[in-house]
């Protein structure tokens, strides 16, 4: 039998966004990033093009995080509360291509930090790195609206990730990003309707569609990765087939997610078949992460810097791969 | 030509005897109409239903066996995507073993992988294959390290022996154990008649599309049809390109000469290199990853997420209903209460400990559905939750009389407390993420 190589053509494209603006554009970042314009599945070079390599955020904190595993506490230990140090550490050290700010200290119940100290910090980041960044909230939406309504005004122009959007506050938070040229991630909870919703919503009150980024939920390996690798493929198929309010970017949270597992806090003696606690850490988060690029993760937010190295180096080797004959 | 479930059932026997091991034949005619089964399990199927079945009733990528007792079974896969259907025989995970290696380093190995097994969700993960090099070219070292795995395992063997003559001797000594053949270089008649003389199946390998159809051609035409197909290439991304390849060509174009399951063979130096291609490759249709030696933190991240991968996900994971004890919890610990869907006790679990303190989680059996479906369907009620307390003793276990039932199931708080005497019944939070915020605010102790 003669061989062809079977190709999928799609009639969608995923939507360009871009994160951070240079002074030309406006803000102050070193360069900007884009993600997305694949116009086949991930790493079909065969049958698409896929302009933008996909990219590795690290994350900071605006208040050290109460429940942190210690094998991460060995890299930033003196830095966990000093976003600016921290942010600089994960660049400069870690290789972070963008930094995302956690204002989880903002909660009210886990600091109740002031929205103008929100603002103290993201500012302190801004100026310690130069690469572009995403700011990262909560779900108590009556103090996390107020709090991102500040900071995109005091950072108008960055062209920020405004992180994240529900269907339940979606619209103060979409205003001020609009207001102030930021970009933001519409958050669902494992589910393509939803999802879709969401960002129908977010258009129709004209937020521009090459400003929005998907965050399907997250689960980490072992804790429901299986829901959130299929949501990603229904979508990223379904956004490839001409649906365009599913044809977004996607962003994942391997690390955040993969920091609160039982298999980041185990100690060796009750599971000795698990191996080394300080492998194990790193081995989750990268495991999360290698499966949902595959399933279309464009902007992955991850906190342990040998996985995010491994990360980048296999990103950059796959994009190096030649199509077979 | 595809036939149909009706056409295939004119051609069976119409005895139900259940021979196949399906009840009926026209059941059996529906499972070969699927693809899901092949027309040699009818013992009693005419010349004429072999002849005419034959090929439409293959499935597009064929079923291979390796092992004695126990065996794994690897293809027959129907989907693309998981969410389309399910994928249908996880990968076999399959340890490198050199001869090159002293006899207690092996046997060493050999036992533990063996006895390897971890329990995850009810379910045991084990490792299932070894892949044998002769690495030294010595034929009795070669005997020696398959009699240890004979011995000490019940693991099937993938021999990599490049010798003809020493591969035909250790496949006599592995007869009845269905093993693998692996070859590096293209596959030859002497190959195809060892594989079929001692019940083996060929591994070859070759580096483009035109070589592998042209090697699985000259087996297929001589009537043999235990392949498996290696792909070779140095990078991961062309792994993940030339898999998806190979499954849609079986898949979509019904291309013969790739209906096989796929190999992979990993050898990376580093681990974490190992461990990024491994994943990879597990959710992109590899059938078998050989790894290049034993690591346990390895091994459980990437025995995990093929549990994750090959879960069928129309049928939810449903943990074990019982009491699981969070933290180190006391007779003094309060009771939370939730459903056994798997991902819903996860969550639940992980948040409670997250709070830092430490409870009994009681978990119910809700037929795997999460709390607000199985409170709507009416499979979480009062007097269900109350039954089991009861049943499993929950009362001997903790002195604690507070139990704290999900927010989306409030309405089930009164039920419940009429018919638990004595227990204070707590309604929580809706979302799991918010139990460390509620367990500060309330009084649990």
């Amino acid at each position: 039998m003669s061989f062809e190589i079977p190709v999928e053509k799609y009639v969608g494209k995923i939507i360009e966004v871009t994160i951070g603006a240079t002074p030309e554009q406006g803000g102050t970042r070193s360069h900007s990033i884009k993600i997305g314009g694949s116009s086949s599945l991930p790493f079909h070079f065969f049958e698409g093009s896929h302009p933008h390599p996909p990219v590795v955020a690290m994350e900071v904190f605006d208040k050290a995080p109460p429940k942190y595993p210690e094998f991460l506490l060995d890299y930033f230990r003196n830095v966990i509360d000093k976003p600016g140090e921290m942010a600089k550490k994960c660049v400069e050290e870690f290789g972070a291509e963008l930094i995302s700010i956690r204002l989880e200290g903002t909660h009210p119940e886990k600091g109740n930090k002031s929205p103008e100290e929100a603002v103290e910090t993201v500012k302190q980041v801004l100026e310690s790195v130069k690469v572009p960044v995403i700011i990262s909230g909560h779900s108590h939406y009556e103090t996390i609206n107020e709090v991102m309504k500040k900071v995109c005004a005091a950072t108008a122009g960055e062209n920020c990730l405004i992180n994240y959007v529900e269907t339940e506050n979606y619209r103060t938070i979409a205003a001020a990003a609009l207001a102030y040229n930021h970009s933001i991630v519409a958050l669902s909870p494992l589910d393509v309707n939803l999802a879709k919703q969401l960002n129908i919503l977010l258009t129709d009150m004209n937020f521009p569609a090459e400003k929005i980024v998907m965050d399907p939920l997250t689960g980490a390996l072992g804790y429901g990765l299986e829901y959130t690798y299929s949501i990603m493929e229904r979508i990223r198929i379904d956004g490839l087939s001409g649906d365009k309010m599913l044809a977004f970017p996607m962003l994942i949270n391997p690390g955040y997610e993969s920091s609160r597992v039982k298999e980041s806090y185990f100690k060796k003696e009750s599971y000795p078949e698990w191996g080394e606690p300080e492998l194990l850490g790193a081995y989750w988060e990268l495991a999360t992460a290698m499966s949902l690029i595959n399933a279309g993760a464009e902007l992955i937010t991850m906190y342990h810097p040998k996985a995010v190295e491994i990360v980048k180096k296999n990103i950059k080797k796959i994009y190096q791969s030649n199509p077979q004959k | 030509m595809a036939l149909s479930g009706l056409d295939i059932f004119k051609l069976l026997p119409k005895t139900n005897c259940g021979d196949c091991g399906v009840p009926t034949c026209m059941a059996f005619a529906m499972k070969l109409a699927q693809k899901k089964g092949d027309l040699s399990e009818c013992p009693h199927a005419s010349e004429e239903a072999k002849s005419k079945l034959g090929a439409a009733s293959e499935p597009p990528i064929r079923l291979i066996k390796i092992g004695g007792s126990p065996h794994i079974e690897l293809g027959n896969e129907i989907v693309m995507f998981r969410h389309e259907r399910t994928f249908v025989h996880q990968t076999a995970i399959a340890i490198h073993l050199r001869t090159s290696e002293s006899e207690e380093s092996l046997a060493s190995t050999i036992k533990e992988i063996g006895n390897y097994k971890i329990e995850r969700v009810g379910e045991g993960l084990t490792i299932d294959l070894f892949f044998i090099s002769d690495n030294l070219s010595d034929k009795n070292k070669l005997f020696k390290t398959i009699s240890l795995v004979k011995q000490l395992s019940n693991k099937g063997i993938i021999l990599d022996c490049p010798d003809e003559g020493s591969l035909e001797e250790t496949l006599q000594l592995l007869k009845g154990d269905r093993p693998a053949i692996f070859l590096r270089d293209k596959v030859n008649d002497k190959h195809i008649e060892l594989a079929k003389t001692y019940n083996a199946s060929l591994i070859i390998s070759d580096n483009t599309f035109s070589g592998l159809t042209e090697q699985t051609e000259k087996i297929i035409n001589t009537g043999f049809k235990d392949i498996i197909l290696n792909m070779v290439s140095d990078n991961i991304g062309s792994d993940i390109q030339n898999n998806t390849i190979l499954r849609r060509s079986a898949l979509k174009k019904n291309y013969k000469p790739f209906g096989f399951p796929l190999f992979t063979m990993l050898q990376s130096e580093d681990k974490y290199d190992l461990l990024a291609s491994a994943s990879a490759c597990l959710c992109k249709y590899s059938s078998i990853i050989v790894l290049p030696g034993f690591d346990k933190s390895l091994l459980y991240t990437l025995l995990t997420l093929r549990q994750n991968i090959y879960t069928d996900p129309q049928k939810p994971i449903q943990v074990d209903p019982k009491v699981y004890p969070i933290g180190e919890p006391t007779v003094g610990s309060p009771v939370f209460v939730t459903t056994n869907f798997s991902l819903t006790y996860f969550i639940v679990s992980s948040e409670i400990e997250n709070s830092g303190i430490s409870a009994h989680l009681l978990v119910c059996d809700c037929e795997g559905q999460s709390v607000l479906t199985a409170w709507a369907a009416g499979k979480f009620t009062g007097k269900g939750i109350a039954k089991f307390i009861k049943e499993i003793n929950l009362e001997q276990v903790t002195n604690n009389r507070k139990i704290v039932i999900p927010g989306f199931a409030s309405q089930i708080s009164g039920d419940l407390e009429e018919n638990l005497q004595d227990w204070e019944v707590i309604v929580g939070c809706q979302e799991a993420s918010d139990i460390p915020v509620f367990v500060k605010n309330t009084k649990l102790a």
